[in-house]
């Protein structure tokens, strides 16, 4: 009581010893909770200690104040010392030892024995399983052993179920016992760490020899450095460690741990386990029995669960739908409706963590956060059980044994290369939206991956596809597909300049038309287009969105067409030397490249240049002379045009028109001698016949642009009535050309080349559609006269 | 923002409905229910298209004097109707698409968990917080 002397180091462990009861910082210890509890720590008899509370004259106040709980300490000192206890011997008792306290307080005794009374290597933690927390002990201390006394109770009530628990390892407390004692009001908050990995050993009844072996040496060498430092770094670290503390330690009331049992410690134990996800560590035997249900649902390890057979496997656990689904939530990280072994891993801790009494949480602890990491199983599980319950680092996490999973999502599209992604990326169900990406991504001819995916394959033909096909097919002179392509727009422009703009387009545009509509609208076309082009410096290079027909196997006429063009120049002017002259710069307004057989596509737009030639045509009708040639075959194609859309050639020819005559035609038809005579022949034929043709299928690129270039030709073309128009707009147009016929002969001539060579196709194709019409002419009468025959038979 | 979420199963039960002032939920139970009218007639208005070619942001549906009404619907013909505050005039279309959009991420990781029966109520806590973080502002 009074006087009350205390050594240096008894001071301060009084001290300690206060502030830990002190819950309250009151200054007064009320004889319930941690004072009752550290006095019961003393191992002493109930009576004895309360003698010494009566003694201290807490009984007669109520409550310890700091002096009386002095007082008591020290009776208990001398309790425990075997002294009788009196007041007297307080302060005669020298060099009494520090009262101690068992178990919780035993270890906190003995450490602050060992702080007070020895320098004591506090170094050596516990064999390093528990890094003492930075500088956290003394109140941290209370808080902590606080908790190692309800560790401790549970522990005890859970004796039965699993040996001392290491504080290497989750403690493998019963699930039961444990989660009575976690409904106790004493907070026992399901986040309470320290028997959750234990209760999920004990549902697999995995051995822990490992863990009481160590446990028990090290309790039983209560070795007051490893217990400090558990008990200092208890604070921090998971309950494991204080659970370890108190394992060994003398059964307690739970009643009293209940009472004990304070928000705060709750929290502060919720804290502390939740700052490190200790108790959501995976131990290395759970890992392992969790590794074994993995394969006997996937034997791949790297391979994933889908979500029917997790489903199955985790209802056998008889958890509630709602909680299953939850654990589901957390644990599958990337949200791809598939377990990996690491998500199946913490899946099934969650699930055995819920079946022990832990609640679930909101949050996937770090412990059980996949790693994207593929490290080495080996090391980590050696990490594993060294560092069990360890709190060094709380994001230590279990093995990840297959790659990535958070990062996944974010990888997959790096990942397209390798083959195995591939695997993964295939059982995916999310994977598909990458898997477009990946479509898009992969390089048509990728080696390395195991998948091989259709590349798209453009089926509108680019402008570029156009000019690899045209460099496929020109494989004549063309040395550049594009280069022609691109002179001739400088010449269309030139042209444009120069004369009616119109029609020198028209007319390379023509030429584009001309050399494609000798065969069928493809893509090609343009290619054909474009070897047109080379020879006649036609088409467009725009001519990229419909198909050009086939490719004219005659590409290298330029030279020759430019000859025949020259040569029936030569021979045109015989008719019109005027017009000759007049010819070339006259670029037909929208020649219709009109060597395409048919192509559909170009029918309209045949059309409008048709069109377009009407327009023109009645404005030059008056004009040229060679009207009247014209006009016979502005005749004859007509019949032809109304067969065959060819009669776009046929506009196309206005400017083949223009530049030759109606002779001309014929002699181009005559010249031509490749494939492309053909179509120019009946282009030529055609073209003067019916200039106001339609153009031939033309690839609608040239067309287009020969109804660009020919804007107010186009909005009239009409095949069957454009042949007059056209060859009077081609006519019309060759009066208007001459005018700049000194700035662009070269061009002009150019451009009268290509109209040679659209006029023969076009007479060719002409001729040979009034071939067909007479044939079908001639059917027809026959099958008329055989209809007459029968007639009268059939009268009888 | 929101102050009330809910999502519409095909066949027009609510799977998943909260509202933020809770006092009301009753009156916002009823516009959300309303507004199914409106969002099945623009469903149909561009379902003479391909499902594909519909676009998933329906837009305002309706407004009232307190508060507007936005949808949404996927392609599997679950709607999600989020009310808002009319004097939250700071929020624009984008924001609602984007609010949209989380909403739809947030269904279909539902959706992929396996213990989860299409077409039961939702419960997942996952889900529930999203909807917080959208609601919240407001209280």
């Amino acid at each position: 009581m009074e006087g009350l002397t205390l050594s240096e180091a008894e001071q301060r462990y009084y001290c300690d010893l206060f502030s830990y009861c002190d819950t309250e910082s009151t200054k007064k210890v009320a004889p319930n909770g941690r004072v009752l509890e550290l006095f019961r720590a003393a191992q002493l008899p109930s009576e004895v200690v309360l003698q010494i509370m009566e003694l201290c004259g807490a009984t007669r106040l109520g409550y310890f104040g700091r002096s009386q709980f002095y007082i008591a300490l020290k009776l208990v000192a001398v309790a425990q010392s075997g002294l009788p206890l009196r007041v007297e011997s307080l302060n005669t008792v020298k060099d009494l030892p520090l009262p101690r306290f068992v178990g919780p307080k035993n270890e906190q005794e003995l450490r602050h024995t060992a702080l007070y009374s020895s320098d004591a290597d506090n170094s050596t933690p516990y064999s390093g399983v528990i890094p003492p927390p930075p500088g956290r002990v003394q109140v941290k201390k209370g808080s902590v052993s606080h908790d190692a006394v309800q560790q401790r109770t549970s522990t005890d009530q859970q004796e039965s179920t699993s040996p001392v628990v290491s504080p290497q390892q989750s403690p493998p407390t019963s699930p039961h016992t444990w989660r009575k004692h976690n409904r106790h009001p004493s907070g026992g908050n399901n986040d309470r760490p320290l028997a959750g990995p234990g209760p999920f050993w004990a549902p697999f009844s995995e051995a822990q020899p490992g863990s009481s072996a160590t446990g028990d040496p090290i309790w039983s060498g209560h070795s007051p450095p490893p217990h400090q430092e558990n008990w200092v770094s208890f604070a921090d670290t998971p309950p494991t460690s204080t659970l370890l503390a108190m394992h060994p330690a003398s059964v307690q009331d739970q009643t009293t741990v209940r009472t004990v049992a304070s928000a705060t410690t709750a929290n502060e134990i919720r804290r502390q386990s939740s700052s490190y996800d200790d108790p959501w560590k995976i131990t290395d035997e759970q890992r392992q029995y969790y590794v074994n249900q993995f394969k006997t649902i996937q034997p791949d390890l790297n391979g994933f669960i889908p979500g029917s057979a997790a489903k199955e496997f985790f209802t056998k656990s008889k958890l509630p739908i709602l909680e299953l689904s939850h654990i589901w939530e957390l644990s599958d990280f990337d949200k791809d409706g598939a377990l990996t072994l690491d998500e199946f891993c913490a899946a099934f801790h969650l699930v055995v963590a819920r079946k022990n009494g832990y609640d679930l949480p909101e949050k996937l602890p770090e412990s059980l956060m996949p790693k994207l990491i593929d490290l080495e199983d080996t090391t980590e599980v050696g990490d594993q059980s060294g560092e069990i319950g360890y709190s060094s680092s709380p994001a230590e996490a279990p093995p990840s044994k297959s790659p990535s999973m958070p990062s996944l999502n974010q990888t997959w599209p790096e990942l397209n290369q390798s083959s195995e992604q591939w695997e993964t990326f295939s059982e995916r169900s999310s994977s598909s939206q990458t898997l477009t990406q990946f479509d898009s991504n992969i390089a048509p001819a990728d080696p390395d991956t195991a998948i091989v995916h259709p590349v798209p394959i453009r089926m509108t033909p680019s402008k570029i596809h156009m000019q690899e096909m045209e460099l496929k097919r020109t494989g004549n002179d063309l040395a550049n597909p594009t280069s022609p392509l691109l002179v001739k727009p400088p010449d269309l422009s030139e042209e444009n300049n120069v004369s009616s703009s119109k029609f020198v387009a028209g007319n390379t545009v023509a030429d584009g038309y001309s050399s494609s509509d000798s065969y069928t609208s493809d893509p090609e076309q343009i290619g054909s287009t474009v070897t047109r082009q080379r020879s006649h410096s036609g088409t467009s290079p725009e001519n990229t969105a419909p198909p050009p027909p086939p490719p004219r196997p005659h590409p290298s006429h330029s030279r020759s067409s430019s000859l025949d063009m020259n040569r029936s120049f030569t021979v045109t002017p015989g008719q019109q030397q005027a017009g000759v002259v007049a010819y070339p710069p006259a670029v037909p307004p929208r020649p219709p490249p009109s060597q395409g057989v048919g192509p559909h596509v170009h029918r309209p737009v045949d059309a409008e240049s048709l069109i377009a030639h009407t327009s023109t045509s009645p404005q030059q009708i008056p004009e040229q002379p060679n009207f009247a040639d014209f006009s016979q075959f502005e005749a004859f194609a007509a019949s032809s045009v109304n067969e065959e859309e060819e009669n776009e050639i046929e506009t196309h020819s206005e400017v083949l028109q223009v530049e030759k005559p109606s002779d001309s035609a014929g002699s181009l038809r005559v010249s031509k001698t490749d494939g492309r005579v053909e179509d120019k022949a009946a282009a030529s034929v055609p073209v003067n016949a019916g200039k106001g043709t339609t153009p031939l299928a033309p690839p609608p690129k040239p067309i287009r642009r020969r109804l660009k270039s020919e804007d107010e030709l186009r909005p009239e073309v009409e095949e069957h009535t454009q042949k007059t128009g056209v060859i009077a707009a081609v006519l019309a147009s060759q009066p208007s050309i001459p005018r700049s016929v000194g700035k662009d002969k070269k061009a002009i001539q150019a451009s009268i080349r290509r109209n040679k060579e659209t006029n023969t196709v076009l007479a060719r194709l002409n001729s040979e559609l009034q071939q067909q019409l007479k044939d079908v002419l001639e059917e027809r009468i026959s099958l008329e006269v055989q209809l007459e025959q029968l007639r009268p038979f059939s009268h009888l | 923002m929101a102050v009330c979420v809910a999502v519409i199963a095909k066949e027009n039960y609510p799977l998943y409905i909260r509202s933020i002032p809770t006092e009301n939920e009753l009156k916002f139970h009823y516009t959300v229910h309303t507004s199914l009218d409106v969002v099945d007639e623009k469903i149909s208005a561009m379902g003479k298209a391909l499902v594909d070619q519909r676009e998933l942001y329906l837009g305002l549906l309706y407004p009232t004097e307190d508060y507007k009404v936005y949808g949404y619907v996927t392609n599997s013909k679950v709607k999600f109707v989020m009310v808002v505050d009319s004097s939250n005039t700071a929020l624009r279309d984008n924001e609602i698409r984007s609010m949209f959009r989380k909403l739809h991420n947030s269904y279909t990781d539902v959706m992929c968990n396996p213990f989860y029966n299409p077409g039961d109520c939702i419960h997942s806590r996952a889900f529930d917080n999203m909807v917080t973080s959208m609601m919240m502002q407001v209280c």
